[in-house]
């Protein structure tokens, strides 16, 4: 098969980028999107020119390393899954293929398709998580979890932290990345004690990043890789006006 | 010069080792572990782990690694799930049989006191990841769930659909997300690791670049933990992430640490097989599809090309369940891959190339129904699908083993301090626990038992008599440490040559793959001494890495890893050709039974192949860390 393809080159921050043609060919339908760029840029190199960067790392759709947007949909066509696990026998051949950085004002870019997404660790940071110090935890059945809200806890815990959900929202929110976390956590009995506060704090957090709210277009659900409902988005919205109720009368 | 080696096992019953060097094992005071600053380099499940579990108990810790975000190690990747002698089923389970199970699988070559150790806390692990939020699968009821893996008899696998590993290392990161918080640890992502520094002879610091601006840092401390993974990646082709990569630990090695059985490399049996020149990777199906897929080629190689529905039953070949009848499908990783391996060189395989067997789970639906093998394995069957294009619950998979895991890395004591004093060693970076092979579900047990369990109590007892010692990060041997980095990238940009990166690893993963893959033999080995010599002077030579040096630069940063795996292949080569005999990974084919199975030398090479580093073109000198069993009886591995 044959491409061509306009990828977003920029050097740095401060620079300023645009979109460039580029053409590959003989690209056998069994190659994945990464594949052919790792091709593309094999071609660049034997040309002596600079390598277009991009991150990858598991190439399997778990790392969530993965940053691209591609004819204007976060993580490409074939939903659900990371641009790592986009094949191109999803294209027409001879198709002209569009490939941007993840466009979130507080995700911001490296260098050509490479951004920095440490906005997402600093809302983990902000309290998603529970404090279990090494040693000190119950025997592991104490606490029997009825399946079904273990089960729920995992379809909220499979979030795999790529920030497609704030790429594809109109709004950059990051809603859908913390409502994940917050639902995984507060499914369970053992994220309960931290619960108010945990809720308060990430929220605070994502504001203060810069990430915009949630208007419930549910783009974000669309180009999931790991299809987490928006649903949990109306969870975190619960679970914040329970804090600030809570909050609010000095529980 | 090494003396002998001492793994410095504690004395006692073997039940009772463990316990017994915590008792005696020096302590840090509360007071003063802030006082100390503890390097930690990678953020798996084993950094990671003991980074936050450090911090937790108020160490200052610096965590380093290569992704944007500790969360993205490649523990990551792990799928089917994590070993703990529970024995939640009542099915017979206990901490004797996972060490007994785990030494067997490892086809005894790992240590008895290390292997019983590491099932004694595996139960501790679970209790841990649950209190952290770990969403492992439940029954109605409410109790946790288990599953059965490979080399193994009873059920005590515990998981997250097939995403344990990632479920792990959430737990794990989030644990180190609230020490960043705590102000304990400081993380580095972005930054690798490029040297380590040696004072007095103790490690006592890293040099390392910044991915994102290239900017070296020396980074001084009172021990240096190194968490960085395994070296699958050498093979070019692995279910490895693309980042994985050796130089962490061959560069400790090059400054005295000793890399320890560097040719056992794990060929998971049940990968998607190779389908172009093109790949980056291969794709691990989870091991415990085998739990309800069954595994077959064939009869007949006419047969071959024939759609896998239109050969009958009668025409089948099942032949794990026909080789090892006791354990069937659920045969250990070695033994799957390397029966693979042969019907396939029988001219019996399946799919482009034939370099394919099936794995068939026609009967599992019939039995159980679609929606319970959805339930259990449904991502993993829309990878398949995503990659192949195929719906694997209406055709049967098709899988080829592919390298996974390397059971070899630096040398450590029981203490999993290496023999430079201050060099800790955890995870799959060090050798320790899996012997020869490791069992599925195991590595997640191991990563967590070093970083949560064990480095916590054997770090203070060094650390102990290291107080005040932390030498400035500008002192003389961080200088000179750090001119040799720069010296060395330096020369990486200026070959200026034509060749790609790329086409080099791949040519040397195509011949180890050749060479030092499934099998191996003396005549191949001593071949791939002289190929690897000839590549990696021609990598010198003429390879072509653009960009410059202080800036992101992603063709240098992989620069450096090829080159260390090109010195790295021919130490892998040099300890194969060594170990004269086969156990696990390790197949010689001059060493085996007639039924072509593993033969052993207990007598002559029942012990641990450490190699010292002698300088560049020198050879490498052996030490032989003795295996002694005390506890099990040494047998022929048996999966009939």
């Amino acid at each position: 098969m044959n491409f061509k393809l306009k990828i977003w080159r920029q050097k740095d921050r401060q620079s300023r980028g645009k979109l460039i043609d580029y053409e590959v060919r003989d690209i056998s339908s069994n190659t994945s999107f990464l594949e052919m760029l790792d091709i593309l840029n094999e071609n660049l190199l034997g040309r002596g020119e600079e390598p277009i960067a991009f991150d990858s790392d598991c190439r399997e759709g778990i790392c969530g390393i993965c940053s691209l947007t591609i004819n204007g949909e976060a993580h490409g066509p074939d939903h659900p899954g990371a641009v790592c696990e986009l094949y191109m026998r999803k294209f027409r051949d001879g198709e002209t293929i569009v490939v941007e950085p993840f466009r979130v004002r507080s995700f911001p870019l490296v260098k050509d398709l490479v951004i920095d997404r440490s906005a997402l660790d600093r809302i983990v940071q902000a309290g998603g998580f529970i404090s279990a110090r090494a040693g000190s935890a119950p025997e592991a059945n104490s606490t029997p979890i009825p399946k079904h809200d273990a089960d729920l806890a995992m379809e909220a815990a499979a979030c795999i932290g790529c920030g497609a959900c704030a790429a594809a929202c109109p709004n950059g929110s990051a809603m859908l990345f913390t409502a994940a976390k917050v639902s995984h956590l507060s499914l369970l009995p053992q994220g309960r004690p931290e619960r108010v506060t945990r809720a308060l704090k990430m929220v605070q957090i994502m504001d203060a990043e810069g990430f915009g709210n949630c208007t419930n277009t549910y783009e974000c659900e669309a180009v999931c890789p790991a299809e987490i409902s928006a649903s949990f988005i109306a969870k975190l919205n619960r679970e914040y006006a329970h804090a600030i109720l809570q909050r609010g009368t000095g529980e | 010069m090494i003396g002998t080696l001492d793994a410095k096992i504690p004395h006692g019953p073997l039940d009772q080792k463990w316990r017994s060097h915590r008792d005696h094992s020096r302590l840090v005071s509360p007071n003063n572990r802030r006082k100390f600053e503890i390097i930690v380099v990678g953020s798996g499940l084993a950094g990671g782990s003991a980074a936050a579990t450090l911090g937790e108990l108020g160490y200052r810790v610096k965590c380093f690694c290569f992704q944007d975000s500790p969360r993205r190690a490649h523990s990551i990747a792990a799928q089917g799930g994590i070993n703990a002698a529970k024995n939640y089923q009542n099915d017979g389970d206990s901490v004797y049989r996972l060490f007994h199970d785990t030494i067997k699988g490892g086809d005894f070559r790992s240590r008895e006191a290390n292997v019983y150790r590491l099932a004694e806390v595996s139960n501790q692990i679970i209790d841990q990841c649950v209190e952290q939020g770990v969403p492992f699968a439940r029954e109605y009821g409410g109790l946790l769930a288990n599953r059965s893996f490979g080399g193994a008899q009873v059920s005590r696998t515990f998981y997250a659909r097939g995403q344990t590993g990632q479920q792990l290392l959430l737990g794990c990161y989030q644990a180190l997300c609230r020490q960043i918080t705590a102000g304990t640890v400081q993380m580095f992502p972005q930054t690798e690791m490029l040297d380590l520094v040696i004072v007095d002879g103790n490690a006592k610091g890293i040099i390392t670049r910044s991915l994102r601006s290239g900017k070296i840092d020396k980074h001084a401390g009172d021990a240096v933990v190194l968490a960085t993974g395994g070296y699958g990646n050498v093979f070019y082709l692995s279910t490895n992430a693309r980042g994985c990569n050796v130089t962490a630990t061959y560069r400790a090695y090059k400054k005295g640490a000793l890399f320890a059985n560097p040719s056992f490399t794990q060929i998971h049996p049940t990968c998607i097989p190779v389908s172009g020149e093109h790949q980056s990777k291969l794709t691990l199906m989870s091991e415990s599809l085998r739990n309800d897929g069954r595994v077959w080629v064939p009869k007949r190689k006419e047969d071959r090309e024939k759609p896998p529905g239109e050969i009958s039953e009668a025409d089948r070949d099942y032949y794990l369940e026909r080789k090892y009848p006791s354990y069937g499908n659920l045969a250990a990783r070695d033994i799957s891959s390397r029966a693979a391996k042969e019907v396939c060189d029988e001219g019996r395989g399946v799919g482009p190339g034939g370099r394919g067997v099936y794995l068939d789970f026609a009967d599992a639906i019939k039995r159980l129904g679609e929606d319970t093998i959805r339930e259990r394995y449904g991502n993993l069957f829309e990878v398949y699908e995503k990659i192949t294009g195929e719906n694997a619950y209406k055709v049967p998979m098709r899988i080829y083993p592919a390298v996974h895991y390397t059971m070899g890395g630096l040398w450590v004591d029981y203490n999993l301090m290496s023999n430079v004093p201050g060099l800790f060693v955890i995870g799959e970076a060090n050798f320790s626990d899996h012997g020869a092979n490791r069992l599925g579900a195991s590595a997640l047990m191991q990563g967590l038992a070093d970083g949560y369990f064990i480095l916590p109590y054997t770090l203070p007892n060094y650390l102990a008599s290291q107080m005040g010692k932390r030498p400035p990060a500008d002192s003389p041997e961080f200088q000179q440490a750090e001119s040799d980095v720069r010296t060395r990238i330096r020369k990486l940009l200026d070959v200026d040559g034509k060749r790609s990166l790329d086409s080099i690893h791949r040519e040397l993963g195509l011949l180890l793959w050749d060479k030092c893959g499934m099998s191996r033999h003396a005549k191949g080995l001593r071949e791939a001494l002289v190929k690897i010599r000839e590549l990696r002077e021609e990598f010198w030579r003429n390879v072509r890495v653009l960009g410059k040096d202080e800036d992101f630069n992603q063709s240098l940063e992989r620069a450096g890893r090829v080159a260390d795996f090109l010195e790295f292949a021919e130490l892998m080569c040099i300890d194969a050709l060594e170990r004269n005999e086969s156990c696990g990974g390790h197949f010689r084919e001059e060493h085996q039974t007639p039924e072509g199975e593993a033969l052993r030398d207990d007598e002559n090479q029942a012990a641990v192949f450490a190699w010292e580093f002698q300088g560049d073109g020198e050879s490498p000198t052996l030490h032989r860390e003795p295996l002694h069993f005390e506890t099990v009886h040494l047998t022929q591995r048996s999966y009939k």
